[in-house]
């Protein structure tokens, strides 16, 4: 079963632009949109392993910690920038996000929606972290040190001056994305593209 | 080889043909080649002409019938074309990269087909200063002309015109052999599919000139340097030893050295209150230093530590990105963490300039606490990557050579296992006691201490006791 987020980044990055793909992992997303989209695409990882598995597939991928910044990076240099599912692991959220809308013309950023009514159920009447498919860490060994809701990444994107071009929201990894209202409460998964936007230009 | 398990290795579903029980290359034979025979010498970056050149090479594997399993290596500053295997089967040490070359491991010789040969300039079988000058009969000593790491690029691609290689699967290399690999790509972007570029930099950076500048120093300060005429009579060890000590300095790590030796002393218990090597740390650069002398030629580290000195890409004011813009290699380009001579932000910079015109670029950073050697020495966390790149490249190569025809080289001079070149060059230089193993290795000799030996002393029978391979 593909990961919807997938399809739906697919879906929304332009036949034959230019990619970078922050946090690629084996390069699963990257794969599918050089075959898919024509793109030409390279990622970033810090995982030595899953560095290697992105070179053994053929795919061009940078070695490095994405909180490091993008500084390598000249301003517009892609067409998109991806950041799926790990902007709740970065220790700097906010500078990463920053530096995507510099370099890519148009940044994609996926996390999990802390604000879903289940996650805020487990919460309020669990008494425990949250767990759940999209979250499936005990609060000791997570990776995510920096979760939001769609609230709060609305909220950057505005501080950020930050427009947002589209949004979608997912039920689950595995559920088509379908028009869901009060996404905050309902949405275990947001997708954003977001742009400088006129004022950048 | 023929009873290898084939347990090829997989990383995430590809395979990439790592075998878990690498074998070893087997007994090579080295081999040289006269090229650039006048008239047709070659034209040399500095406006001068060379030739007839001889190139000492050597291959292992087969090269396929389409000619598109052809890997190039290059060698660092010290190293020569004795890359992997043994020269004869009592032979104590393999090559300097045999820890990637051989069946089954990274540069699988089942697959591919590896060349190497010794850079011009130098002193492993190929025309170098050591070498006899046509015109006089003699030595070139610093009549030699000045070459460039451009000029040994075209020695080798006139070497591949020989063997009938029209075009490379990869060129590989670490540090100046590194540079090489750059080079190849820029100079002859037709000729090759892909590059791996290790602990090495677009040009050569200052601190690396100062400690080559030490080196040459104290080689043109020995009095048996006697203005490089010194073939024939004392050569000057003790220059080139200190200059050696130096380069070795570069290669380690303030890590490498203090687990290696700490401040231990060397087989005493106090301070011996004299000048002598009371820490291990000294008996061993002593050692590196003067086992280098004999199997290397002082001339030759002038000359190959001046072209690394004037090695820059950018040279005439080119920005890196342009001057890679006709480049249509894939490239992977390798730092490892505690290298000092070449930082991983000198790799960066290449990686960097490749992107902006978005090639085929990937990076990839060894966390290794052995310095710039890391290159030499860390087997397992680079072989995956290595292999894994070269099993992409190959997968999209579609190559159709025009003459698909390997002169095998039967033709070429096989020289014994002694390693005497035919031009007579090489053993005027090292003599008849430098054996073929003596002249392998790349940048770091390897040599461990001998454990538990003790041995004290000054001379070179105490050190070589002491640190010298059993």
């Amino acid at each position: 079963m593909r990961r919807i987020d997938y399809l739906l980044i697919e879906d929304w990055v332009p036949r034959g632009a230019t990619v970078l793909d922050l946090g690629c992992g084996d390069g699963d997303l990257l794969a599918e949109l050089i075959e898919k989209k024509d793109v030409r695409g390279s990622g970033v990882e810090i995982s030595p392993s899953a560095v290697e598995a992105c070179v053994a597939r053929g795919l061009s991928v940078y070695h490095g910690d994405l909180d490091e910044g993008l500084a390598d990076y000249d301003d517009a240099s892609f067409d998109v920038v991806i950041l799926s599912f790990s902007l709740q692991q970065l220790r700097r959220p906010r500078l990463v996000v920053r530096e995507m809308a510099r370099v890519g013309k148009l940044a994609m950023v996926s996390f999990p929606n802390f604000a879903h009514w289940r996650t805020r159920a487990q919460l309020l009447f669990g008494g425990h972290m949250p767990i759940s498919n999209e979250l499936p860490y005990e609060w000791y060994d997570t990776p995510n040190i920096h979760l939001c809701t769609v609230h709060d990444f609305r909220r950057l994107c505005s501080h950020e001056g930050l427009r947002i071009e589209r949004e979608a929201y997912l039920r689950s990894f595995e559920k088509r994305a379908a028009p869901l209202p009060l996404p905050n409460l309902r949405a275990r998964i947001a997708v954003f593209a977001v742009s400088r936007g006129a004022s950048a230009t | 080889m023929a009873d290898r398990a084939d347990t090829s290795k997989t990383i995430g579903d590809v395979p990439v043909g790592l075998g878990d029980d690498a074998g070893n290359a087997g007994i090579v034979a080295p081999r040289t080649v006269v090229l650039a025979e006048p008239p047709d010498k070659l034209s040399l970056e500095s406006g001068d002409r060379l030739g007839p050149i001889t190139v000492a090479y050597e291959t292992y594997g087969t090269l396929s019938d389409r000619c598109d399993n052809a890997i190039l290596v290059q060698h660092a500053l010290s190293g020569d074309a004795h890359v992997a295997g043994l020269h004869a089967p009592d032979d104590k040490r393999p090559g300097w990269w045999d820890i990637l070359i051989g069946p089954g491991k990274a540069l699988d010789t089942d697959k591919y087909f590896i060349i190497c040969s010794n850079v011009i300039g130098g002193c492993g079988g190929s025309t170098g200063p050591s070498s006899i000058d046509p015109r006089t009969g003699e030595p070139y000593g610093i009549r030699f002309p000045i070459i460039t790491v451009g000029d040994m690029v075209e020695a080798q691609a006139l070497l591949l015109d020989h063997l009938g290689i029209e075009r490379l699967l990869a060129v590989m290399g670490g540090s100046m052999g590194g540079m090489q690999a750059l080079q190849w790509a820029v100079a002859h972007p037709e000729r090759v599919h892909q590059v791996i570029a290790m602990a090495t930099a677009a040009r050569q950076p200052t601190q690396a000139i100062a400690f080559n500048e030490v080196g040459r120093q104290a080689i043109m300060a020995d009095p048996d340097w006697n203005g490089g005429d010194y073939y024939g009579r004392g050569r000057p060890a003790k220059g080139l030893a200190v200059a050696r000590m130096i380069g070795h300095i570069t290669y380690l790590s303030d890590e490498a050295m203090r687990e290696k030796f700490g401040r231990r002393l060397q087989d005493i218990h106090d301070y011996s209150f004299t000048f002598s090597a009371d820490f291990q740390v000294e008996s061993y650069l002593r050692y590196q230093g003067l086992s280098f002398t004999e199997r290397f030629d002082a001339n030759t580290y002038l000359y190959i530590t001046r072209a690394l000195d004037y090695f820059d890409m950018t040279r005439g004011g080119r920005s890196l990105s342009d001057v890679f813009r006709d480049v249509t290699a894939r490239f992977l380009v390798m730092a490892f963490s505690s290298d000092w001579l070449h930082p991983p932000y000198q790799l960066k910079e290449i990686v960097s300039a490749l992107r902006t015109t978005h090639k085929h670029v990937s990076y990839y950073e060894v966390e290794s606490g052995f310095g710039h050697d890391a290159f030499l020495l860390e087997r397992e966390k680079m072989e995956g990557v290595i292999a894994a790149f070269l099993a992409s490249g190959a997968r999209t190569y579609h190559f159709s050579p025009g003459k698909p025809t390997f002169r095998a080289s039967a033709d070429d001079a096989a020289t014994d296992a002694g390693g005497a070149a035919t031009d007579g060059a090489r053993s005027s230089v090292s003599g008849p006691g430098t054996s073929a193993t003596e002249a392998a290795g790349g940048e770091l000799a390897a040599e461990e201490p001998a454990a538990g030996e003790p041995a004290r002393g000054e001379g070179r029978r105490g050190l070589r006791r002491r640190w010298g391979r059993g």
